[in-house]
């Protein structure tokens, strides 16, 4: 039981490196940027920040970045929560198949969805007579519910499967009812994964961008959208700095909340393998519906018009993919190629980097993990503009005269999409039992050895999680993408969407839409791949398990 | 054990692609002909050809780096002085300019293929920027859905019969959007007065093009038949029709045209002077200019280039548009939209 008769070296050496190795990279990659782009502009005078607390719109926009962040994480856990339940009870094909689908919204370009909300909403207002949405807040929150229904889902699902549901089962013995069970028994123990998910979705509507100015009202700045006028519309860094510092402020005042609850809630654990309760058919076939609808309705409009020829219905838009027109630097195939890989070394990169971290944030208790919980969860709340800058500043000297160079913009992406897998793995981690490692040790394993054999295995769920949201971000990146100077032939897929929207046309635009389908596609299939991989490993893997009855 | 070999396989993939790449740049350095960078904006387009003949002129090798929209290119340029990311920018236009203008990122360069560009397109004395394409931001109008005849003047679009009809972008965050407030500041005795009767008419209004033109104009199904959008619209309309049409759908409300001129200069600190100069040169030959309308719905700036045919046939642009000079833009910008946001949006 004592961790010092244990190989205490080894143990301090595989610390430090997993200590060392995520704070170099991000701070290489991200803080150093960040830092620097923002005290330069700073340098200039402080200036930026009264003008900021003088200006009323500027306050309008923090208080609606706020609150609007705040509804849009209520809307999404209170939409998502009915499918987590259902997935956590859901495996085989159909489980794989909803996974697929309720990820594709992420890879979404957001012009594209915002272009398909709209209509949906004009389509109800015509039809139905609900009030028209469209460049309200409410248009706002539905959409950052679209877009992170699969952080609330799947983080919060395959936390849900893990738990012991012998609890429940007594509960339920002893009289309990349904509901009461949930509230009294299953929800106090699923708290540590809906306050992971609810700070992912918190932190992505308030650093919107595309969304906000898609389907927003033409008032309803964000701290994100001002960064942008300022820097970019404006030219004046000085007050986008001093913005990135409040939106910074904001975001790590968030985030030491949200761990803080994460750590106080209680572990829970499963040291026997138990069933979950079962559902009634029709309350599955209804959340199943439910959730089809919601994330299925802009998907139809996309699909239908991709196919949609001028006598009809057509394969055309998906052929022309594969022809260069002058609107692009590749053909739309070779951009989507290029997502691709860069996709999949992002997912490489955020995985790493990621465990690593989360190992870490569990393995110490200490400020050193409280830091590295903040450090990896950051740049999830940091502007693209900020960080896209702070690179073209920071990263041009010899030896790190790297900011035109083809990789990092997969090592950017890879950035953001770090939070997602630490924050899916983290809660997993924490799920395990203490006395499963101190079995282990007295059993003679290396803390190496329970790393891997223990606890890996045990987050397998977890990182299969991370690793699709990895993918799909990095593959529907926009942002971060466009503030980094980058060459025209390693064009990626949204960004080629984008292109062939910004010139009038019925051809381009069926391409456009064509190419969308092919991304969300994509991400489908790589989710499928990732669990399939996943759930073949798991068969292998319980043979050699130490627990399980 | 296995899972970590899956995860270890994965490392050495990445591993391996990224020193695959490596040793691709290195083999690209081991040339001694010289390598261009030409730093453009998002838009930029051109024939796979049109660098090749420049290549097979000069033996010198353009590589082409996006960065973002227009301002975002010019933040980028800026931000990067004496240190910049390549050696040619390309793209900044009018509305800009004087920003860059104003900082030491780029060199002066006179170049002798002035001699064929009109004065009305040389704006920087200075010779830092050269100009090299040209285009108009103009109201569209949808020819089937008006029921009466085409407005043909910027104050037609207050009156009643083009009630509930036009579409604009938020100047504060589109960049036609910006060139059409320009547009009425310009060729309107009072702008405000005009876009607050603008709102009476009920002008509808997006954060960006896309959203205008797919959104509420009759191009992406929408009710408008005005949208504010580009003098070279309706050629792309023609070219991109489905099915083929042979008169493009759309047509332009010259009266309504704000001239933007894209202009392209050397970046100070680049190691290729005088190559550099060789590109801007190049810039303005007939090889690229004949090639700007097709790929950017542009037009060229020089006098000795050719339209394509179907620009010749349906393209309108007009002799006389409106136009502020670079300073005054630069200068009231944050008035102006503030002043537009107030009337409009308020």
């Amino acid at each position: 039981m004592n961790r010092r008769t244990y190989s205490e070296i080894g143990w301090r050496t595989v610390a430090v490196v997993c200590g060392v190795a995520p704070i170099g990279f991000l701070g290489l990659f991200f803080f150093y940027p960040v830092i620097n782009i923002v005290t330069s502009s700073l340098s200039q005078g402080w200036a930026g920040f009264t003008d900021i607390f003088n200006s009323s719109r500027t306050r309008d926009a923090i208080w609606f970045t706020t609150w609007q962040a705040a509804a849009s994480t209520a809307v999404t856990i209170a939409i998502a929560l009915p499918c987590a339940a259902l997935m956590a009870r859901t495996s085989g094909k159909a489980g794989i198949w909803l996974k697929a689908l309720v990820t594709v919204p992420f890879v979404l370009p957001t012009i594209v969805v915002g272009g398909a909300f709209k209509e949906l909403f004009e389509r109800l207002n015509g039809s139905v007579g609900v009030p028209n949405l469209n460049q309200t807040a409410a248009a706002i929150i539905i959409a950052h519910a679209f877009f992170n229904f699969a952080v609330v889902a799947r983080t919060v699902g395959a936390y849900w499967a893990g738990l012991d549901h012998q609890l429940e089962e007594q509960a339920r013995t002893l009289g309990s009812s349904g509901s009461h069970v949930f509230w009294r028994v299953t929800w106090p123990r699923l708290k540590p994964a809906v306050f992971a998910a609810g700070a992912i979705t918190f932190l992505f509507s308030f650093t919107s961008f595309g969304v906000v100015l898609v389907l927003g009202g033409l008032r309803q700045a964000t701290i994100e959208t001002e960064i942008f006028r300022h820097a970019v519309v404006r030219g004046d860094l000085a007050t986008s700095a001093s913005m990135s510092v409040i939106q910074i402020g904001a975001v790590l005042c968030l985030v030491a909340v949200t761990s803080h609850l994460e750590r106080r809630t209680n572990v829970s654990t499963q040291m026997m393998r138990s069933a979950i309760a079962p559902m009634r058919t029709g309350t599955k076939t209804t959340i199943a519906v439910l959730s089809l609808i919601f994330l299925g309705s802009p998907l139809v409009v996309m699909v239908e018009r991709s196919f949609k020829v001028a006598d009809g219905y057509g394969l055309q838009s998906y052929a022309a993919l594969f022809n260069k027109i002058p609107q692009l630097p590749t053909t739309a195939i070779e951009a989507l190629g290029n997502s691709v890989i860069y996709a999949l070394i992002a997912t490489a990169i955020a995985l790493c980097l990621g465990v690593v971290c989360a190992l870490a944030i569990v393995a110490r208790r200490d400020a050193m993990g409280r830091f590295l919980d903040l450090a990896a969860t950051l740049p999830l709340g940091v502007s693209a503009v900020t960080v896209g800058f702070g690179i073209l500043i920071s990263l041009n000297r010899s030896p790190v005269d790297w900011r035109t160079r083809w990789w990092i913009i997969p090592t950017a992406h890879a950035i953001v999409a770090v939070p997602f897998v630490v924050r899916s793995v983290v809660p997993m981690l924490r799920q395990i039992h203490p006395s499963l490692r101190e079995a282990a040790a007295l059993l003679g394993s290396s803390p190496l050895q329970i790393r891997r054999q223990i606890d890996l295995p045990l987050v397998a769920r977890g990182i299969t999680v991370a690793a699709g949201f990895a993918f799909a971000i990095s593959l529907g990146e926009f942002g971060a993408t466009s503030f980094l100077p980058r060459r025209a032939d390693t064009l990626t897929g949204p960004q080629a969407v984008f292109r062939l929207l910004s010139t009038p046309g019925d051809l381009l635009r069926g391409q456009a839409m064509a190419l969308s389908v092919v991304l969300a596609g994509a991400v489908a299939a790589a989710v499928i791949c990732s669990e399939l991989l996943a759930s073949k490993r798991k068969g292998r893997s319980e043979v050699d398990m130490p627990i399980g009855s | 054990m296995r899972k970590t070999n899956v995860l270890l396989g994965s490392i050495c993939a990445a591993t391996l692609t990224i020193a695959a790449c490596g040793s691709n740049s290195v083999s690209q350095e081991e040339a001694t002909e010289v390598t261009l960078t030409l730093v453009t904006h998002d838009s930029f387009a051109i024939s796979d050809d049109v660098f090749e003949s420049f290549h097979a002129q000069t033996g010198i090798t353009v590589e082409v780096l996006t960065s973002g929209d227009v301002g975002s290119l010019v933040a980028q340029t800026i931000l990067s002085a004496k240190n910049p990311v390549g050696d040619v920018v390309y793209g900044v236009d009018n509305t800009f300019m004087q920003r860059l203008l104003d900082s030491s990122a780029i060199e002066p360069y006179e170049t002798p293929a002035l001699a064929h560009v009109p004065d009305q397109f040389e704006l920087d004395s200075t010779y830092r920027l050269t100009p090299i394409d040209y285009g108009d931001v103009c109201v569209n109008y949808w020819k089937d859905a008006l029921s009466g005849p085409a407005p043909t003047s910027l104050m037609d679009l207050v009156s009643r019969e083009y009630k509930s009809s036009l579409i604009v972008q938020n100047p504060e965050t589109s960049s036609p959007g910006m060139a059409f407030l320009l547009a009425t500041i310009a060729g309107t005795p009072d702008w405000e007065d005009f876009w607050k009767q603008l709102r009476i008419n009920d002008v509808a209004v997006t954060n960006g093009w896309e959203a205008a033109y797919y959104g509420d104009f009759i191009a992406g199904g929408g009710s408008r038949p005005l949208v504010v959008s580009y003098a070279s619209s309706p050629v792309a309309e023609l070219i991109y029709a489905d099915p083929p049409v042979d008169e493009p759908p759309t047509g332009v409300l010259l009266d309504s045209c704000f001239r933007q001129v894209e202009f392209a200069g050397v970046l100070a600190g680049t190691e290729h002077p005088s190559e550099s100069q060789m590109l801007i040169d190049f810039l303005l030959s007939d090889t690229f200019q004949n090639n700007i309308p097709m790929n950017m719905f542009m037009y060229p700036t020089s006098s000795t280039a050719e339209l394509p045919p179907e620009f010749v046939q349906h393209s309108q642009i007009t002799d006389t548009p409106l136009f502020l000079s670079p300073a005054d833009i630069e200068a009231n910008r944050q008035d102006w939209t503030e002043r537009w946001v107030e009337i409009v949006l308020g």
